[in-house]
């Protein structure tokens, strides 16, 4: 368990201010000179042996990926893009980070946005988050009228600024290369890969794209050093993280805690245990609604962590723990997940935009049971179909949710389709 | 030159190449929808999945570059499930209304889901139903067939220079539609019918009327403009079904214009189908033999200068030629084929031609437009200066009036007088001309046109010569607005005065007959007292004073030599027979001149070529573009200052075929009532 001396976000729950002054009392801004004097370089090798991997879901190494960027910035500008379209469901941790402690964020941009030799960052928010963005820019006005962004950024010398756009309530906008198509000013569309970001990004230039939380930790993890954050966790999967844990349980709440604390715990220890008790537990979706869900035995034991989940065919996504009791309906719950990839789906690639209407309507019918078993197999094919053959992954979130379904409930979805059956065999009658 | 193994055979492709175009090059049948040689790629149809070594999925081999050492699998397990999962995705909410749909027969889906699909249907929920949308009265929709491909969007972007297209909504909601629901204003927008894989976007003027498989294809030129598109004529029976773009990277690439594709019921409308004779001032019907014999009579002791011919836009090179010889055989060279009276020199053939070339606009790098308007005088070249300024950032400058040309020009005025400042190097244009690799300066009709035309030529000649002239380039090019200009100046047939003179001389009573082929652009009311023959197939200005017409044919229904304007040298291919007693224009003169006793010493399209390759040498050199002597052209003298006019003020009515087009003129009528009811604000 996380102790308190570890916390990154220490105004999470927002007991004190945002602002400035009180941000900075929390360590907020300290000494940011002297890191960003310490060179690109040390940073980027402080952050790759940090061992700290993206928060936003993907998981891919934040160290590794800001040393994509061109070092010779003499063509052009560079950018670095925050990704705070926070729209999986079940996620909500970006939106506390910037409500509450949104100077972490912005040294952060600052921090990161040296390190890569960007001019600028954009801070992409979603547009639902309209008090956040109003607090975001409030903040960086602040930050801005004290030095530590705009020209000569902290007195280093370095010109840097944030700036925030509003989002206009898009999932898909939340795909790096949506992202960048909508901060464009285009319809939200995945770009083909490749090219990179780090090479082609925002108006063609090197971008590099990170979600709120991975920028938010560096300036800590610059400060402490990367020693402090990579001995907390398991190999591979170190530091801490922000859980959010949603349903049914008695006290749902965001929470930052070490990785790989084992799921029972996180639930029992700070969402007040699961409604009923813990054998009252059906399932879990362990990370955000694209991730498989995880039966009963299997939450008991496993860890909350990238490599543990990927062992048991789910994943880490954004840790949005999302509790489900005896009481739910697992299919309909399944199937609501299904409507919203449908929903969501830009429609650019046939796989994901003819497919994941398909699935919902045939995830609908078995949330009655007014199916063939047949069916089941044959859902299972399409959600392959998807899976893998679209440009983005939202293929492959709208396959996941069912393959996990029918992985780990398949008798109580057959059993659906019998009891359907049967009650219709006696209305014939 | 990387090297890839594709299906286990080893193959080294150009860099820069895709991995589906290095599969082609190695015969691996690669399917595909979005995907199209000469628009952007959009990676969306995901039917061209290969599997790629080290790859965690099939890639989108459409859109991934080649590298050295990769290893491609076409035709593995993986790789046709994946092309059957896509193609059961496209098919799922396909309406499969093939027995109705014109795209049948000639469809991509068709074809790829007999090649590629499963064979049979999982799908039982409800399929989706997309409205109609409004584009025009030349594309049809019917938008439940839409695969969302996107090809057209990005064609309009592209290739027609319009933002009109987009997609709507999203995931499957998605919907293509014209931006606020107003047609597509594009003089290329035909070609997302050929552009639509399935049959979502199809014509409508030829919608229902016929199946791909019943029509006769002949190959064909086109004469709408003076590019010389290279089109296939489609036929059943008699009828010209439709006309559709043939490849030709040089001119056309693969697009037409909207004339070219739909003015074709032109040609059964308004037909001169046989001989008339005008007797007590009315025209008569009449055969063959009255009417030569009328013309005969008529021109009895004809001699020398008295008797003039004016050639019209859509005259093939044979019957020029055959017309010049049947004055010359009167002692007459008084034939002109400059009905506008633009003052184009025939002395040099670099003075009159596209010496840069259509295809040169791919390599320019500052492009002067003088005079010329090329959206509406040639809107397929417009679409390659388009690709030129998107693509590479080309400057296009204007002298001229200020018209949307689809891309963003320096408009340096409309007063012809600049070219002088230019010449002198007062002008800012002149250091950017100057400074550019390979410049050109595109000299239309509008500006030779002028009664200072000779100095026009001139100064465009002069500046040329001082600016555009670089190693195995020469920028001075003349865009005609005429299929028959090229050929007809190939042939010398200029006079002193022009059309003009001739005109003016029918007036005054000194001229004895006036010869009229095909010339419809005219005022021909000069010719009321004067005798008129007038050799064509529409009865349109020309026919208004004529004393005998002879019914000729029309483009589609003869073989012949057009040049076009960079003088390339094409033979277009008889697709239907002229109606009725129409017959082929220089076979009428050759008859002609028998009757009137001196025959013209050709009895075959082939003889007849001959002997015109003595004339013009470069009649006989087909389709290449000739690399011309520089020389002095033009003729020295003030500009006056002054607006310059457009050369055309309507796309769709350019010429008889057009004029008497029911599409053509739905076309313009569509337009009307736009503007009128564009805003609903403006009172």
């Amino acid at each position: 368990m996380l102790q308190d001396k570890d916390r990154i976000f220490t105004n999470l729950y927002g007991a004190q201010s945002w602002g400035l002054d009180a941000a900075m009392k929390r360590g907020d801004w300290d000494g940011t000179k002297d890191i960003l004097a310490k060179g690109q370089d040390w940073i980027i090798s402080e952050m790759k042996e940090s061992g700290l991997r993206g928060r936003g879901g993907a998981g891919f190494p934040t160290g590794l990926k800001w040393s994509f960027m061109p070092k010779d910035v003499s063509s052009g500008p560079s950018y670095l893009v925050v990704n705070a379209d926070e729209g999986e469901p079940g996620t909500c941790k970006d939106r506390d980070l910037m409500r509450h402690d949104p100077h972490k964020l912005i040294e952060g941009c600052l921090l990161a946005g040296f390190a890569m030799n960007a001019s600028a960052a954009y801070i992409y928010i979603r547009g639902e988050f309209y008090r956040e963005a109003e607090v975001l820019n409030a903040a960086i006005e602040e930050a801005r009228a004290k030095g530590f962004l705009g020209k000569n950024a902290c007195g280093s010398g370095y010109d840097f600024d944030v700036f925030v756009h509003r989002g206009a309530g898009a999932y898909i906008c939340g795909e790096e290369t949506a992202l960048i198509e909508s901060l464009e000013g285009k319809k939200g569309q995945p770009r083909l890969k490749p090219p990179f970001p780090a090479n082609v990004g925002a108006w063609g230039r090197p971008t590099t794209v990170n979600n709120v939380e991975s920028i938010a930790v560096a300036p800590t993890i610059l400060r402490r050093g990367a020693a402090w954050f990579a001995g907390l966790g398991r190999p591979n999967n170190v530091g801490t993280k922000v859980f959010c844990i949603s349903g049914h349980v008695n006290n749902p709440c965001n929470v930052e805690e070490e990785m790989g604390i084992p799921l029972k715990e996180l639930i029992e220890t700070h969402a007040g245990g699961v409604r009923g008790g813990w054998d009252n537990l059906l399932a879990v979706i362990p990370g955000g609604s694209s991730v498989p869900v995880l039966p009963k035995d299997i939450c008991d034991t496993v860890l909350m962590d990238f490599d543990s989940l990927k062992d048991v065919q789910s994943g880490l996504g954004t840790a949005a723990v999302i509790v489900m009791d005896k009481s739910t309906d697992i299919i309909k719950a399944i199937a609501r997940l299904a409507e919203f990839y449908k929903h969501e789906s830009c429609g650019q690639c046939t796989p994901c935009r003819e497919g994941t209407g398909w699935m919902w309507r045939i995830m609908e019918r078995l949330v009655t049971g007014e199916a063939d078993k047949s069916e089941i197999d044959m859902l299972l094919e399409v959600s392959k179909q998807i899976e893998g053959h679209t440009i983005c992954a939202l293929g492959d979130a709208a396959a996941w949710p069912i393959q996990g379904l029918m992985r780990h409930f398949r008798p109580t979805v057959e059993a659906r389709i019998d009891a359907y059956r049967s009650s219709n065999a006696v209305a014939a009658e | 030159m990387p090297t890839l193994t594709i299906d286990g055979k080893e193959i080294t492709v150009d860099n820069g190449l895709t991995v589906l175009q290095a599969c082609e090059e190695a015969g691996a049948e690669i399917p595909r929808f979005c995907y199209h040689e000469r628009l952007s790629i959009a990676g969306n149809c995901r039917m061209c999945l290969v599997e790629m070594e080290r790859a965690p999925k099939p890639i989108a081999s459409c859109a991934m570059p080649v590298g050295d050492g990769m290893v491609i699998t076409t035709n593995s397990e993986t790789v046709k499930k994946a092309r059957e999962g896509v193609m059961e995705f496209l098919l799922i909410n396909h309406p499969l209304d093939c027995p109705i749909c014109d795209q049948g027969g000639e469809c991509d889906l068709q074809d790829q889901a007999v090649a590629f699909g499963r064979g049979s249907d999982r799908f039982e929920e409800g399929k989706r139903a997309v409205a109609e949308k409004n584009m025009g009265p030349l594309v049809k929709t019917e938008m439940t067939r839409c695969i969302h491909c996107l090809r057209c969007v990005r064609f309009a972007e592209e290739v027609a220079g319009v933002d009109e297209l987009g997609a709507l909504w999203r995931g499957e909601n998605t919907q293509i539609t014209t931006y606020l629901g107003q047609i597509l204003d594009s003089e290329m927008s035909g070609n997302v019918i050929d552009l639509c894989p399935v049959g979502a976007l199809t014509s409508r003027p030829y919608a229902f009327t016929a199946r791909s498989w019943e029509l006769k294809k002949t190959e064909s030129i086109d004469v709408m403009d003076a590019l010389g598109s290279n089109i296939r004529i489609d036929t059943r029976g008699k009828a010209v079904m439709r006309i559709l773009p043939r490849l030709n990277d040089d001119v056309n690439e693969e697009w037409i214009s909207d004339k070219t594709r739909y003015a074709c019921d032109g040609l059964s409308k308004a037909r001169l189908d046989q001989p008339y004779v005008k007797l007590d001032g009315k025209l008569t019907p009449a055969n063959w033999a009255e009417a030569f014999n009328a013309v005969a009579d008529a021109l009895k002791g004809a001699n020398g200068s008295d008797v003039a011919a004016i050639t019209g836009d859509m005259a093939d090179m044979e019957s020029m030629f055959a017309l010049k010889g049947l004055l010359a055989s009167m002692s007459s060279d008084r034939i002109d084929c400059r009905q506008d009276g633009a003052a184009l020199d025939a002395s040099c053939r670099a003075g009159y031609v596209m010496n840069s070339g259509i295809a040169g606009i791919d390599e320019a790098d500052y492009i002067l437009l003088v005079g010329s308007n090329p959206r509406s005088e040639a809107p397929v070249l417009n679409s390659r200066i388009l690709a030129a300024v998107k693509g590479r950032g080309v400057t296009v400058a204007n002298i001229g009036s200020a018209e949307d040309l689809t891309y963003r020009t320096d408009e340096l005025g409309d007063d012809a007088s600049i070219l002088d400042k230019i010449l002198s190097g007062k002008h800012a244009t002149a250091k950017a001309l100057k400074d550019a690799a390979k410049p050109m300066i595109i000299v239309g009709q509008g500006a030779l046109a002028r009664t200072d035309g000779g100095a026009i030529l001139k100064a465009a000649r002069d500046i040329a010569d001082k600016y555009c002239m670089a190693d195995g380039w020469n920028g001075f090019n003349v865009l005609h607005t005429a299929a028959s200009r090229v050929g007809g100046l190939d042939l010398g047939l200029t006079t002193d005065g022009g059309a003009d003179g001739i005109m003016d001389d029918a007036a005054a009573g000194k001229l004895k007959a006036v010869f009229l082929l095909g010339a419809d652009e005219i005022d021909t009311s000069a010719l009321k007292d004067t005798f008129t023959v007038y050799i064509g197939s529409h009865g349109d200005e020309g026919v208004r004073h004529a004393d005998v017409i002879l019914p000729a044919a029309a483009y589609s229904e003869k073989s012949a030599t057009y040049v076009n304007t960079e003088g390339r040298v094409q033979h277009s291919e008889k697709a239907v027979f002229a109606p009725g007693e129409a017959r082929e224009d220089w076979t009428i003169l050759r008859a002609l001149s028998d009757v009137m006793g001196h025959r013209l010493p050709y009895d075959s399209l082939e003889a007849l070529r001959e002997q015109m390759a003595i004339v013009a040498p470069s009649s006989a050199q087909l389709d290449q573009k000739p690399d011309e002597a520089w020389g002095d052209f033009g003729t020295k003298g003030k500009i006056t200052s002054g607006g310059i006019a457009p050369a055309i003020d309507n796309f769709y009515a350019t010429n008889p075929i057009a004029r008497v087009s029911n599409t053509m003129a739905d076309c313009i009528a569509a337009r009307e009532t736009e503007v009128e009811g564009a805003t609903g604000t403006n009172g």
